[in-house]
Parts: C-alpha cells; structure tokens; sequence
C-alpha cells in the first residue's frame, strides 16, 4: 500500500484508534480491515437499498442471505426495495433529484454520472477494495472514477453478453470453435444460413441485447465520438462496419428488426436460432427446464466471447452495474459499511456464484472464483467487465453520452443501415447529426 | 351576527367556500403539474440537475430533430386511423347491440372485455401475436397454405405501424360501442313509430332521427376517444418500443425515452407540451364543429 492511499484513508477516518491498526498484514484480514477505513456505522443507522431485480433467481437469494449476515453482524436493519432494471433508472434519478428515498442505489450503465455530485464520494472504499482484490477493470473506473479521481460509486459487474450458440449447429458447418475473428464469423454465419439453421441478433429498441451494435462498430475502428467528446461517428470505419454489418444482416432469420430483448431467448430455447448475443439467462433457462427437449438443449448450448474485428482487441458492450450511495442518507458510514461488507470475498464470492456467472466480476482478484471454471460455459462471461467499453466510448460519460444511448442512435444507425433501409452514409451522417445535438456542438 | 355567522348567509361566500375543496385538487393535481411541465419545456432541467430558463431553445431542437418530426406524423396517423375505424366499429357494434337480440346483456357485458383487460396485459398478448417468429396468426396462414414465410409484423416500418393501430383499435372500440349504446337508448322509440308511419326507410331512420339526436354523444366520446389515442403509451411501450426504426413512437414513449431513459427533463416535458396544441384543437373541433344546436335538431347550418 502507498503512502499516497494510507494517507488518504486516515484522511476520511474519524477515528484515531484507526492509526493503531493501518500499519502491517493485519490489513488483509477483513476484521482490520474495517477498521483501517475506518467505518464506524452511525448509532440507530437503518438502510434502505434500492437495487435492480433479478434475472435469475439465485442472485436474489444470495444477495439476500448476505444482507441478513451484515444486519445479524451489525444490528442494522437493511430494507432492500427489486425494480426492474429498467425502472431503476428514473426511481434513482428522482431520488437523486428530489434529495429523498434509498441510502444506496445499484444502478445501471451511466446513471452515476448523470448526477455525479450527489453520489457520496467513496474513494477510500473503492481504493480498499482495489488494492485487496487485485484492482477494479478499466471500464468500471471508466464508469466511476470521476475525472480519473474520484470515486462517485463502485462497480457492481455487468449483465455479461457473449455469443451463445449450439454447439450441434455450428460443428455441423464445420467449425470446431467459435470463430475468433469478425471474418470468420461472417463465413460462420453464411454457412449456418445456407444450411437453414440461422443465427440472429435484435435490432429493435432494445435496451439490452442490441448493444451489440457497438460491437460492430467499435470492431473496425468506429465511434461515435473521440476522447474530446467530438461526434465523429460518420467515418470510414464506420462505414466498413456497417457494410460488414449488411453482410451479416443477409444471414439472419428474418424479423430481427422488430426484436426486443426477450425475443433472442424465445427463438432461441425454441431451437429457431443456432447463434445470438445474450446473458447467460438462456443457458441457465435450458439448464432448469422441466420440459425435458428444452433441457437436452443445454449441453448443447456454447458460450464465446465476441470475434475480434480488424482494430484487434475486444470492444464488446453491456450493462453495467453500478453500486452508489447517495450523499442525502444519514448515515454514510454504515451505508459504506454495507457495501464493504457485500464486496468482501466472504459475501461477494458466494453472491456471483449464486447469480450462476449472470453479472461478471468487476475486481480481477474474482476472476479466479470457481464459479468461472465449474462449469466451463461460464468461462466466457467472466471476462466481460474486463472487455467492454463503456456505450460512450471513446468520450466522456455524462447526459449527452445516456442520451445518445437512451434514444438508440447507434442501433438505429446499424438497423437502417444493414436492413438496407438507408444506404451506409446516409445513415452515418443521420446519426452523426442525431449526437451532435446531444454532444452539442 | 358574528363573521362566520355572516358568511355562512352570504351566498356568494358559502359558494366558494364549497367550492374550495375540487379547486384545490384540481390546482394541486393539474394544475400544478401542467404548469410545472410547461415550465420544465422552457428549461435544461436533467435528471438530478436542476435548469436554467433556455426559451424556446428545447423547441427549435426538437422542430429539427427528424426522430420528433417522424413521432408528430407517427401520432397524427395512428389518432386518425384508430380513431376512424373505432368510431365506425363501436357505431355499428352499438346499433346491432341496439336491436332485441337474444342473450342482450351477455353480449353488451362480453363487449367489454377488451376495456376491461389491465392495457399492459393486451398489449403482451398481441406481442405475441405479432411475434416474428411465434405469431400464431402467420403460423395459422402458413399452415392453410397462404403464405410460405412468416409475416414480419413489427420488423417493417408500415406493417407495425398498421400492427399497433390494430391493436389500439381492438382496444377501444368497446368504448366506444357501450358509449353509443347508451346514447341510443335515450332516444325515444315514437321517433321511430312516428317515421315508420311516415313510410321512411331504415336509412332515413339512421340518417335523420338517429344520427342527429346522438350528435352529442358522439361529440363527447369521440374527444375522449381522440385524445386517449393520441396520449396512448402502453400499447407502443410494450410491443415496440418505438422501434423499429422509430416507426412507431409516438409523442408519449419519445417524451418518456428522452426524459427518463435520456435525463433530458426540460425535453422531453417540450415534447409533451408540443401536444397540448393538438388536444386541444381536437376538443375544440368536437366543442364547435359537432354541437352545433341547429344541427342536431336536423337543421341545416345557415
């Protein structure tokens, strides 16, 4: 540990029986470390979370389990309050707003910089967490290290989405692998549509799953704005991802335009598609069928992370998580005290492996957790923290990038496109216009 | 006489002092919150950041956004459209319930089923049905051999626009139906007796007694009709969600994407604002054009 963090630490701590305890190994048993960050949870603190709901079960119930231990623990009664995650959003931002409701918020993407002053500032925890578990990802300090500093909140994981496939299907066109390469995969995907077992990708307005339109486009070089906030979307590389992306288009089971998250799963389970992005949420489904066909299914199912395209290194895109406190609650320490507690291995190991790989880990140290290896299906998800970007790559997060997002301009950009719709440039420069009014140029 | 005493004789007084308590609700309940909208359509109010007076700035931004200009035409078509077929539809629902037909009330009471249903849950239900894949109504036309492909409903811009009129239609017109219903049995069968005597046709029954004597009515359920459709949100929100290619949002789901999933408050509130010209031009054509006193006594307007 630097002397720049212990520093730090003894800055935010009260107390001064801290001191005593900062120096030396103690540090790395969790008992200390409580007190070297010195939380001392507010008499009569009660908290109220406010977090996304499950997409499976076992998260629930995990998460559930560890709330229980922190107030048998502690004696601080938590109220936990499931939205959908989508619901979050505005719930969050009218507590934000209004100055009342939840202590501690999990949220989604870039809500925590649409209101970045009033997030409680937790870099000490962030720092604490960071050094004991083998450092935070660079997309969750992307998220929530304000300004490559300050720590507004701390990265919870993401909803990972990887290439789910069978297994069946795509050996059958001869490919003993998933493809590692964009060019592959196209060859992989015309193959399996010649065959008449198609994959499929949504392209309706579809919050979660047709963020693989950024992985298109970040693939081969593309962004909708540069580390200045410039809009440059309309581009030549751009323009190459889009007529891969009309290639692509050309091989999938028809009606992708209309898909919304659920739809991919449908057609899917039902043995409609052999390749789509998604959660793992299809591959647990087949696992806990009882209806017998779909559960056969699930040996079959295979999981890959994205194909690489010609920028050479992962861009994949998903839903991330984002843990906050919200700087209106009484009691900060003990709200900080809740999330050390869930974030230590004690708590968080046995939470990813009750979510079965769903959220990936946003700390390395996690990433050697048996869930990952168990059951190699999981592998691919583990990783998904550690390869995304952030939707507003390569710029700064904050309302312009969340509307952009929320107003689907990529996604409609690679729709109209690879549909056909519009021709490539035309619907570069209609998203290039569409983002400057929210990048305000 | 005390104050109170002295007040409690004033009619003027007691009146306003009865009516005080629906004034405050409707200053609290809509007033207050339309104000606040328009208010917020004046700003760059964001989620969690308050905003300074811009003018008509979220305006200009939104007359030259061609997703909002693609919503005002989406909303414009889909009120007319819906609202033609489930004036037409629930009129001729309503003679036909009008007539001595066995098991009356089970039909006027199953009529209303569709109204009844939870919007959210219909809505689900045709998603299904307009599955690209697991629509049952291509799988029936596949199997009777009418078509070789499934239809892409929702997939192409006309075919969902047309897909979530259906849908909203199939919503309303019970609605309208029982509404009309109601109307028409306010009118007194000697109208009838006395133009049968006079040799008219079914036709001129319809045309001169029925038609002008339910004029108000229709007036008043086709305001409500036209300004449910216009306002709708559910239908769009879960069977497309504007999508695809924004084909089907409406100036409802874009004002909620843009204030809530976006953070634009100050916009979004712009958006709806941008249609309160329009309801109002609706009740407006409904006051004027349809109450005409002349003509719902079979007068022609002078």
């Amino acid at each position: 540990m630097s002397e720049f963090n212990r520093r730090r630490f003894l800055e935010g701590s009260a107390g001064v029986a801290a001191t005593a305890t900062l120096a030396g190994s103690a540090l790395f048993s969790p008992l200390a470390n409580a007190q070297t960050l010195a939380l001392k949870p507010e008499k009569g603190a009660t908290l109220r979370v406010l977090r996304w709901s499950r997409f499976v079960q076992g998260d629930i119930d995990a998460y559930m389990v560890n709330v229980k231990k922190f107030t048998e623990k502690t004696g601080i009664p938590v109220r936990v309050d499931n939205e959908g995650w989508e619901d979050v959003r505005p719930k969050a931002a009218v507590a934000a707003n209004t100055g009342a409701g939840p202590d501690i918020i999990l949220s989604t993407n870039d809500d925590a910089n649409l209101y970045p002053d009033k997030l409680l500032d937790v870099t000490d925890l962030a720092e604490y967490l960071g050094k004991k578990y083998g450092g935070w990802y660079p997309a969750g300090q992307a998220f929530l290290k304000q300004d490559g500093k300050r720590w507004i909140g701390l990265p919870l994981g993401a909803a990972g989405a990887m290439m789910v496939y069978r297994e069946s299907m795509v050996k059958a066109v001869g490919f003993d692998s998933f493809p590692k390469t964009t060019d592959d995969f196209l060859k992989m995907m015309k193959a399996l549509q010649a065959k008449g077992t198609p994959g499929g990708m949504a392209l309706g307005n579809a919050t979660g799953d047709s963020l693989w339109c950024n992985w298109l486009i970040w693939s081969f070089g593309g962004k909708l704005v540069d580390t200045n906030n410039k809009v440059v979307i309309d581009s030549p590389e751009t323009q190459k991802a889009l007529e891969y992306g009309k290639e692509l288009y050309a091989t999938f089971i028809p009606g992708t335009l209309s898909w919304l998250d659920p739809n991919n799963n449908k057609a899917f389970l039902d043995g409609q598609i052999s390749v789509t992005n998604n959660g793992i949420s299809i591959y647990v489904a087949a696992k806990n069928s009882t209806d017998p066909k779909v559960k056969e299914m699930a040996a079959d199912i295979q999981h890959a992370v994205y194909p690489i395209g010609p920028v050479g290194m992962s861009t994949e895109s998903t839903i991330f998580f984002n843990q906050m406190i919200m700087k209106y609650t009484k009691y900060p320490q003990a709200a900080k005290e809740f999330l050390r507690f869930m974030m230590e291995q004690e708590q968080f190991g046995p939470w990813l492996t009750g979510a079965q790989a769903y959220v990936a880990t946003p700390l390395d140290g996690y990433s050697k957790l048996p869930i990952w290896t168990s059951d190699p299906k999981n592998t691919p998800y583990r990783d998904a923290v550690k390869n995304m970007r952030p939707t507003g790559y390569a710029g700064k997060l904050g309302y312009a990038s969340a509307g952009a997002t929320a107003d689907f301009i990529v996604v409609n950009m690679v729709a109209e496109a690879i549909s056909g719709s519009k021709t490539p440039k035309e619907a570069m420069e209609r998203a290039q216009k569409r983002a400057e009014r929210y990048y305000k140029v | 006489m005390t104050t109170l005493e002295k007040l409690q004789n004033n009619r003027n007084a007691l009146g306003m002092m009865f009516m005080l308590p629906a004034a405050l609700l409707l200053v609290l309940f809509l007033t207050y919150p339309l104000g606040l909208g328009v208010w917020l359509g004046f700003t760059d109010t964001k989620v969690g950041r308050d905003g300074v007076w811009i003018g008509l700035e979220n305006y200009e931004f939104l007359w030259g956004d061609a997703v909002t200009r693609l919503a005002l035409f989406n909303t414009l078509f889909y009120t007319f459209v819906a609202s033609v077929f489930k004036f037409v539809l629930g009129l001729w629902l309503a003679l036909l319930l009008n007539r001595n037909i066995r098991f009356k009330t089970f039909f006027r009471a199953v009529i209303l089923l569709p109204y009844i249903v939870p919007t959210a849950l219909s809505a689900i239900a045709f998603w299904w049905l307009y599955d690209a894949q697991f629509s049952i109504i291509s799988w029936v036309l596949v199997k009777m051999g009418l078509i070789d492909r499934y239809i892409d409903f929702l997939g192409e811009p006309w075919n969902a626009r047309l897909s979530v009129i259906a849908a909203n239609i199939w919503r309303g017109v019970p609605f309208v139906a029982i509404t009309l219903l109601a109307g028409l049995q306010t009118i007194s069968p000697s109208y009838y007796e006395a133009s049968a005597i006079d040799g008219a046709t079914r036709w001129q029954q319809f045309r001169h007694v029925t038609l002008p004597l339910l004029t108000p009515i229709i007036a008043v359920v086709m305001t409500f009709s036209v300004l449910f459709t216009f306002t709708d949100f559910q239908l769009i929100y879960v069977i497309t969600r504007g999508g695809p290619l924004n084909a089907t949002h409406l100036m409802a789901t874009l004002s909620y994407q843009r204030a809530i999933s976006g953070g634009a408050l100050g916009e979004g509130a712009a958006i709806s604002i941008a249609m309160v010209p329009f309801l109002l031009a609706a009740i407006m054509f409904s006051y004027f054009g349809l109450q005409r006193r002349a003509w719902q006594q079979g007068g022609q307007d002078k």
